[in-house]
């Protein structure tokens, strides 16, 4: 299959992709990892006059964490998040989650910034950045400004990010505490997306919550995040009455569909599960199960 | 239609080849250079069958613009070894029957060479990891891991005799 014809463009600075993407005014499209675009435009779902590659555009692959956050360039790919440390050592959710995207080929290529740009219901990281409280920061010709991931996500393939802006950094909030994070996610096979993916992120100071995060993917026109479920946190702790509201209220959250992966009764089911474990695993009562191990064990390497 | 001369480095030659931005990097191995080990499987970045090594690294050959690979290098499974010359993967694979119809076989042992660059000794958990976006619908993997494992061993044996 190959895309409709289109003219490339692989710019070597950031200021020029933004002049690219203002001069074409909507019909050019910035690629990154180029694993979700590249499959748009093979089944011609998009075919952008220009394309503009930004692989080569030095220093856009940083790892940066100061200030009390952490920014990750838009050429960070998933293959560098699987084996970082800094995500290891102080971003559980997030070193829970980079595994679990696509596989080892496709994790080579793509990036978390592509990810969050695309903007797939299906996608793993919009679930993360959203119980995490993640920004992006987005540039163009006029100016900069930080998106909320919350803002950013606006329906299936949608964001709030203008033709004209390109997203140079993903951010996230340090932890100021212990932090605890934990994506589970349900593929049929390797490299599937997520029959339904839930992210709980936890920052705590003693014994007491200080920031609760439970978002979802694959089960809605885009990331859900789940505010009921996260307050249920807040005030009732990690106690059982407190899990399993946090589990119910996120069950509700969930507007799942039902298709060739599941039903929607399923699907809802599953989250509250998930949820669940999640937060029986932060209790330290219920050890990690084994599939999670799984990923620890092998995640260095891939 | 618009046409760009790029160098790309294939298997240690570097050649300027031209291709049209939309060329996926698997049409222009196989059909402007003419190597045609690189197999073109799914098409859908599913199976991995297209893997080859950029820069060292596998990736999916079918999901990267030939355009993109401008400048950089390339490793297909004409670059590994020979009948007459083998690779321990290729050795591994023939030794312990790692393939029935071979059509996963040129990504496959792609990107295992690339797992025992980067880990020479691995688990059997890790080799399944590694070779989890590589499809094989005949083997069922076992012969797969052991080949990765007979591989590992002959490449060990080969570093002991250089260094002793």
């Amino acid at each position: 299959m190959y895309p409709a014809r289109f003219h490339y463009e692989a710019p070597s600075t950031v200021d020029e992709v933004l002049q690219l993407l203002a001069m074409y005014q909507g019909e050019a499209k910035v690629m990154s990892g180029g694993m979700s675009l590249i499959p748009l435009m093979k089944l011609r779902f998009a075919s952008p006059s220009c394309v503009i590659d930004v692989n080569n555009i030095a220093g856009l692959d940083y790892m940066d964490e100061s200030g009390g956050r952490l920014r990750i360039g838009a050429l960070v790919r998933n293959r560098t998040l699987v084996r970082s440390e800094v995500l290891r050592a102080r971003y559980p959710l997030m070193s829970s989650l980079a595994p679990q995207v696509a596989d080892p080929l496709v994790r080579a290529r793509g990036t978390l910034v592509g990810s969050l740009c695309h903007a797939d219901p299906q996608g793993d990281w919009g679930a993360a950045m959203l119980a995490m409280g993640g920004e992006v920061v987005a540039r163009s010709t006029a100016g900069e400004r930080t998106i909320p991931v919350r803002d950013l996500l606006l329906g299936p393939f949608q964001t709030s990010l203008r033709p004209d802006e390109f997203a140079v950094e993903a951010r996230v909030p340090g932890p100021s505490g212990e932090p605890f994070g934990m994506y589970y996610k349900l593929e049929r096979k390797v490299g599937d997306f997520a029959t339904v993916g839930v992210a709980v992120f936890l920052d705590r100071n003693g014994g007491s919550i200080t920031k609760a995060g439970i978002a979802l993917t694959g089960v809605g026109s885009t990331n859900i995040k789940c505010v009921d479920a996260e307050q249920a946190l807040l005030s009732g702790g990690l106690t059982d009455a407190g899990i399993d509201a946090a589990a119910r209220l996120a069950a509700e959250a969930a507007k799942p569909q039902t298709d060739q992966r599941g039903s929607a009764e399923y699907k809802r089911h599953l989250v509250r599960t998930f949820v669940v474990r999640a937060l029986q695993t932060a209790t330290g009562r219920e050890p990690i199960d084994i599939r999670q191990r799984r990923f620890e064990r092998v995640a260095s390497l891939v | 239609m618009e046409v760009r001369q790029i160098s790309v480095t294939i298997n240690d030659e570097t050649r300027l080849v031209e291709v049209e931005p939309r060329m996926l990097c698997v049409h222009m191995i196989r059909e402007v250079v003419g190597l045609t080990g690189t197999h073109l499987g799914c098409d859908t970045t599913s199976c991995g069958a297209c893997t080859v090594l950029l820069d060292g690294v596998p990736v999916k050959s079918c999901t990267l613009l030939a355009v993109q690979t401008d400048g950089h290098e390339l490793t297909t499974v004409e670059g590994l070894g020979w009948p007459s010359e083998l690779h321990p993967v290729q050795e591994g694979f023939k030794e312990e029957h790692g393939l029935q119809c071979g059509f996963c076989t040129p990504g496959m042992m792609l990107t295992v060479t690339a797992l025992l660059e980067d880990n020479p000794d691995p688990t059997e958990d890790e080799i399944r990891w590694a070779i989890s976006g590589n499809l094989c619908r005949c083997t069922g993997y076992q012969n797969i891991v052991k080949a990765v494992q007979w591989a590992a061993k002959k490449m060990a044996a080969e570093r002991t005799s250089v260094s002793a």
